[in-house]
């Protein structure tokens, strides 16, 4: 099956192209990458073909700012990591990173151009409350949540509500895991801290393979889809880099998988990066990773994310696109909750927004 | 090229209603989206004298305010638009014109690098720019509206776009938003003054926009020298006057009013200080508006 063309992965697949777009597609390649969290991507994509000197100066402009963003977010995170490495190592623990902040503390691919908007890092799950307040004494501070939100985060989550530094405006979300113990998957952490790598003094990121796993993990449990495309360009990047950086990267990533319990995205990661970027992964590590179910499961899936994986443009949306984005929101939280908390949970939130919702009503009047 | 005032108002209307209006905005093409009345009738008043773009023209900002939904229609609400999308919560349908004008102000704050961008009122006298920066509720939009209509050419009512390591400004004409008490004072200063749609109980009060490009030359896109730099603030209870401001404190306050100093980096630094070393500063407090254009009109000499 192939997904019909869109402007954006052309010009994402071959930069060089671009120029020779007409005024009017160069425009809508930069609203669908604007939509789509890609514009910067795209732009160190273009730089590094050499097509940038070659677009007209009007359309040159917004892939040069977009960029002075990204370099402005690479400078402030690597400062307020130092500061989150220092909180840590004042409790003995060690700064791992995930997702964004790991990539660019990288020089790999998928670090040109990423656009990130919080910091994610990871600590064992008996060290979380040392993390936290360790953090809270180097200027994090925690999220005033109400007391059911609260309990439930540190009951049923992988994560401490976010924490915020008031004076720099950043957002740093504290994991003990990667998905929810109550999601099907019961993931051994430890597993993942055992293959750390160190990019810089005292700062680590997952092994390569988890690093994929973890970011087609996070996702495909997404309810919504907004930086869908673009999470998915950095699994095609990471799978076109990686095998050059480690001759044995494909060997044992569906194993790596299977041990993490996590073999159903990584299928999905593998099938939908060559849909869509016609990423190359040998045939073997495919039919290693498909699973009779996973077969079974194809076409509906193929349906839903082929849809998904699209910038939200009227122009370039395919029918049934709405139905589809509805039925990934309510798979994610079966993905993420078994129904017996899932239906409570529920409740009491669309019983908490009314109760909100009456209150601002009020206030207005 | 054709002026939107060509267009007869049914052609607007019909085109915002399609594929939208492509209109040259200083060194920028807006395409610009709406279903909403007041959108038509507030373009035609105060965008009459504006470029219309060719055909098949690169378009920086897309942007709408649109009723979409039946819901939206029934609540009253409408929603502005960037690349089709809606970034913001809805508003009510009576503010749609200041939201437009917003959100197209936004598009510039938010998406553009190219210069060194302050918060400020622009205008030009006799070939020299003067960069007038000021927190919401200082009176620059006041004082820049006044100038406007006394001969001065207003280059931007909300953004100084300085080429960085010039002291180059590129011209942003667009109309001058005046809020609450201004509406009044400005229709006072001039009967003549050209409003757009009112727009009541926004965020910041009632809003009205006034067509600023009434000097000859106002949609030249060559950029403008800056001569000086003057912070305005209006002030009922203080005596009026203008005075000299250190260039250091000038630096700081112009940092402060700078949307993306920070995002430029080091090159932000050297611009900012390549500016304030080549303009003179001085501070502006007023209350009467005869006065403060008398007091810019000797600056410029």
């Amino acid at each position: 099956m192939n997904t019909p063309d869109f402007l954006l992965r052309d010009a994402l697949l071959r930069p060089g192209a671009l120029p020779r777009m007409s005024a009017a597609d160069i425009s809508m390649v930069i609203s669908q990458a604007r939509t789509s969290r890609l514009l910067a991507s795209l732009a160190a994509r273009l730089e590094a073909s050499g097509a940038l000197a070659l677009l007209p100066e009007s359309a040159r402009r917004h892939f040069r700012s977009a960029l002075l963003v990204h370099h402005k977010q690479r400078r402030d995170l690597l400062h307020d990591c130092e500061s989150i490495r220092a909180a840590l190592a004042s409790v003995d623990l060690r700064l791992v990173l995930l997702k964004g902040g790991a990539y660019l503390h990288t020089n790999l691919a998928v670090s040109q151009g990423r656009l990130i908007t919080d910091i994610d890092i990871i600590v064992p799950r008996e060290h979380i409350e040392d993390a936290e307040s360790a953090l809270n004494a180097y200027g994090w501070e925690s999220s005033q949540l109400d007391s059911y939100n609260e309990s439930y985060y540190r009951r049923w989550s992988h994560e401490t509500p976010a924490l915020v530094n008031p004076r720099r405006g950043t957002t740093l979300d504290l994991h003990h895991n990667i998905l929810p113990p109550t999601a099907g998957p019961t993931i051994d952490a430890d597993l993942l801290f055992d293959s750390v790598k160190e990019v810089k003094p005292a700062t680590f990121t997952l092994s390569l393979q988890d690093m994929v796993i973890h970011s087609a993990t996070h996702l495909f449990h997404e309810g919504e889809f907004y930086h869908g495309l673009r999470d998915l360009w950095d699994l095609h990047q990471m799978l076109q880099e990686f095998p050059q950086l480690d001759a044995s990267f494909w060997d044992g990533l569906v194993a790596r998988a299977r041990q993490l319990e996590l073999d159903a995205p990584l299928c999905h990661a593998l099938r939908y990066t060559r849909l869509v970027f016609e990423t190359p992964v040998p045939a073997r590590v495919v039919e290693e990773a498909t699973g009779w179910a996973a077969r079974l499961r194809q076409p509906l899936m193929d349906f839903l994310f082929i849809r998904a994986f699209r910038p939200s443009h009227p122009g370039c949306r395919l029918p049934l696109t709405g139905l589809a984005l509805n039925a990934l929101y309510i798979r994610s939280h079966y993905l993420r909750m078994p129904l017996h908390l899932l239906l409570p949970h529920l409740v009491r939130k669309a019983w908490m927004r009314r109760k909100d919702d009456s209150a601002t009503a009020l206030e207005n009047k | 090229m054709s002026l939107l005032r060509e267009l007869p108002m049914s052609a607007l209307t019909e085109r915002l209603a399609s594929g939208g209006v492509d209109l040259l905005i200083g060194p920028y093409v807006y395409r610009i989206r709406s279903n909403v009345a007041a959108i038509g009738q507030g373009l035609a008043r105060l965008y009459a004298d504006f470029t219309l773009a060719p055909n098949g023209s690169f378009v920086d900002f897309d942007v709408g305010l649109r009723q979409d939904t039946i819901a939206q229609k029934l609540r009253g609400q409408a929603q502005f638009l960037f690349d089709q999308q809606s970034p913001f919560d809805t508003v009510p349908v009576q503010q749609a014109y200041a939201f437009l004008e917003w959100g197209m102000n936004w598009c510039v704050s938010l998406h553009v690098n190219e210069y060194l961008k302050l918060h400020a009122a622009v205008v030009a006298r006799k070939g020299a720019g003067i960069i007038m920066p000021g927190i919401p509720g200082a009176g620059k939009s006041t004082l820049c509206a006044a100038l406007g209509l006394s001969g001065w050419r207003v280059l931007s009512d909300e953004h100084a776009l300085i080429t960085p390591g010039t002291i180059d400004l590129t011209p942003l004409s667009r109309p001058v938003s005046l809020k609450n008490e201004s509406i009044q004072a400005i229709q006072a200063f001039d009967s003549g003054v050209i409003l757009g749609p009112e727009s009541r109980n926004t965020h910041k009060g009632t809003v009205a926009h006034m067509k600023a490009d009434m000097a000859p030359h106002s949609h030249d896109i060559n950029t403008v020298p800056a001569a000086l730099m003057v912070f305005p603030r209006y002030s009922r209870d203080e005596p009026q006057e203008l005075y000299h401001r250190y260039r250091s404190a000038s630096f700081v306050l112009a940092a402060y009013h700078s949307f993306n100093y920070s995002v430029l980096g080091e090159d932000g630094f050297d611009a900012m200080q390549h500016l304030v070393s080549q303009v003179e500063c001085f501070d502006l407090v007023y209350h009467d508006l005869d006065w403060a254009v008398a007091k810019m009109e000797e600056l410029v000499g």
